[in-house]
């Protein structure tokens, strides 16, 4: 009977394996279950899905499953907008019940009442109609609440027994459906290693030891070096708001990757391009400021310096004083970047529109003269290459 | 009639049911893991905020199942084979050269890991691995065929080490990277969200049992509130309510000073307990602050 279900998963979006559905059969059989059907969505749950952001999409598919819903999948995973969430409120309340929550100014008064509703109808629907699709509702009738649902149901935990655990979907917002997970970055980011010995002497040198013991005439004379670490020392800029918050995702994953693969990562933040300033704290960007001229001199010209960015803006913003949309610059972005670029000499730029639509934007086929067409963009093939130029 | 087996699967079961201890309030869900993990002797790999009892959880297994308990915390450097064996070569040629006997067996040399000790206790075992994520990124690929068929080749020796039970391993995780597939499809997997406020005050009510009724829930609706903050780069978890509760009792803090309804007194004593980052305090400050002085209008 599981095969179906099983099925249903992979379809749903998840990587489930079959090594994994024998272990969750296995354990049907050793009897750890028992026979509710929420022992089963517990161990199901603990067999087939080992990330929490895969957490969500189970509990849809389980709830599709055991409901006898198939074949909607596809409406499964879209969405659930804010609008039909109004809209529902506006479909289950009555005019003048509305207007009196609404004169009450508060949002979430509105879902409350929104919540108590639905939780009527959930009542409705154990009583025998169908649970998805009647009568013109939306497909996500039971989903509908959710949004906002897990935040209220806090308060409401009375309700624990009346809704099912799975229906609750405790864990929508860990479902982050990204393509590209830190991992592949981590792993890509690992070809910029660049081992060197510092620190402690804590192991054996065995070339010295053999080539000290020799001279010793036999007698042992044991030699250590340091450990080899990666000490490649990397300067990270990175532009922030504006157009770049399309790309919001693919810069913190790229960010976290690479905090933790480079001991010596410097990062600043930038707006559309390089000024005399950067920033460190987004939050504090007018108050403190990096200047450009400081980190140059801080930071030492064997440092590798990435910029992240789309490069999408006004040329003036690059090649004119007074350019920048946020101050008055008295020397151009592309002064700036080049004094960048006369202390670091290995440098590229990763940017994360797609390739094909470089040519379009005249500042960006800027920028890549600037940078002497290393840029590359914001994928793993794309990193690929950029470390490569960085070596 | 048939003879009923003693070795028959479903009799065995409450043996291996963990269900919390007196210290430790466990799920449903979590139970459910732990059983199965147990049952099927697999691993269970358990993630969560910082905070929610991930370590303590083999701590309490080990403790409720009666088993003898295995700790192997990972640091950054840690290498897969130092939980098996290593090798101390500079010490035999130290041996060797100052004449000392021991020097001819090999097996005097090879010190064994957390694994292997967990391999060859004489019961069952709970062995807990703890915080994977901070090793090298492919530290768990050096792990697989040991967590999956419990044995290992020790070559200095050409000898086999097999587990004389096999364990029941917990395996921690704080999400600092990303675990490969292969690893995970061998593991049983939890995810220890954050506990609801009824879940929570049965969680102090362990800890604390002498604690107020008016006392609990005002920590509680404070605690929670701080938690809805936006913005907070560290969110407050179980561990630090813990801590923060013992302050409160230590200090001999009046339930009503707690109360947030007032809003003069909107800041709860002993916050710091709470707040661990210098830029959520000056956040939570400055909103206290504005919303101090929205209340004068």
């Amino acid at each position: 009977m599981l095969i179906p279900f099983f099925f249903m998963l992979r379809d749903g979006g998840m990587n489930t394996s079959i090594t994994e559905l024998l272990t969750l059969l296995e354990a049907m059989k050793r009897g750890v279950a028992g026979t509710s059907v929420d022992d089963f969505y517990y161990l199901s749950r603990a067999a087939l899905v080992k990330d929490e952001s895969q957490l969500d999409r189970f509990d849809r598919v389980f709830a599709a499953y055991f409901r006898g819903v198939e074949g909607s999948l596809g409406d499964l995973f879209q969405e659930v907008p804010d609008d039909w969430l109004r809209g529902q409120a506006e479909l289950l309340l009555p005019e003048e019940e509305r207007a009196r929550i609404e004169s009450l100014g508060s949002f979430d008064e509105l879902m409350k009442a929104l919540r108590e509703r639905l939780e009527e109808q959930d009542d409705r629907h154990e009583g025998g109609s169908k649970w998805i699709g009647t009568a013109g509702t939306s497909p996500f009738g039971a989903f509908g609440y959710n949004p906002e649902g897990v935040r209220i149901g806090q308060h409401g935990s009375r309700h624990r027994s009346a809704v099912k655990v799975w229906d609750r979907r405790e864990y929508r917002n860990l479902d982050d459906s990204v393509e590209l997970g830190t991992r592949n970055i981590k792993v890509a980011l690992r070809r910029l290693r660049k081992f060197a010995r510092e620190g402690a002497a804590d192991q054996l040198d065995l070339e010295d030891t053999i080539d000290k013991t020799a001279r010793n005439a036999g007698l042992l004379d044991i030699r250590m070096v340091p450990e080899r670490h990666n000490a490649v020392k990397v300067l990270l800029c990175l532009d922030i708001g504006g157009s770049m918050d399309d790309h919001v995702r693919i810069c913190e994953e790229l960010f976290s990757a690479a905090s933790s693969e480079f001991k010596h990562l410097e990062y600043f933040y930038f707006h559309n391009f390089i000024y005399e300033s950067l920033w460190k704290d987004n939050r504090r960007r007018h108050a403190e400021r990096v200047s450009t001229l400081d980190i140059t001199h801080k930071y030492g010209s064997d440092y590798k310096l990435v910029f992240v960015g789309d490069a999408t803006m006004s040329p003036y913003e690059i090649v004119y004083a007074g350019g920048s949309v946020e101050h008055w610059n008295e020397e151009p972005g592309a002064v700036w970047i080049k004094r960048l670029l006369n202390t670091y000499h290995k440098s590229i730029w990763l940017n994360p529109e797609p390739r094909e639509r470089w040519d379009f934007t005249p500042s960006i086929k800027l920028t890549r003269e600037i940078m002497d067409d290393r840029m590359f963009p914001l994928t793993i093939s794309g990193l690929d290459e950029g470390i490569k130029a960085l070596h | 009639m048939f003879p009923v087996r003693s070795t028959d699967p479903g009799t065995d079961m409450t043996d291996t049911r963990f269900t919390g201890t007196s210290t430790y309030v466990a799920t449903d869900d979590l139970m459910m893991a732990v059983s199965a993990a147990v049952t099927l002797e697999r691993p269970i790999l358990v993630k969560g905020e910082p905070g929610t009892g991930k370590t303590q959880l083999a701590l309490e297994v080990a403790k409720a199942l009666d088993k003898p308990l295995f700790e192997w915390h990972i640091k950054s450097t840690t290498k897969a084979q130092q939980g098996l064996y290593e090798y101390d070569a500079v010490a035999r040629l130290r041996d060797s050269q100052l004449g000392d006997d021991r020097v001819h067996d090999i097996a005097n040399y090879i010190r064994k890991g957390k694994i292997w000790e967990a391999f060859a206790s004489d019961e069952q075992p709970v062995l807990l691995i703890d915080e994977i994520d901070k090793a090298d990124i492919e530290f768990p690929n050096d792990l697989l065929r040991e967590l999956d068929r419990m044995e290992f080749y020790v070559y200095e020796t050409r000898q086999l080490v097999a587990a004389k039970h096999r364990p029941l391993i917990v395996i921690t995780s704080n999400n600092e990277k990303e675990l490969p597939d292969a690893f995970l499809r061998r593991c049983f997997f939890h995810y220890i969200k954050f506990p609801d406020q009824d879940t929570m005050a049965q969680i102090v009510d362990v800890h604390y049992p002498q604690l107020k009724k008016t006392l609990l829930s005002e920590a509680l609706n404070a605690f929670y509130k701080i938690r809805e903050v936006p913005g907070l780069k560290k969110k407050p978890s179980t561990s630090e309510l813990l801590d923060w509760i013992k302050l409160l009792l230590a200090e001999d803090i009046p339930p009503e000073a707690l109360r947030s309804d007032d809003r003069r007194t909107a800041i709860p004593p002993l916050y710091g307990a709470l707040l661990k980052n210098e830029q959520d305090v000056h956040l939570f400050e400055r909103l206290v602050f504005l919303d101090r002085g929205a209340g004068h209008q």
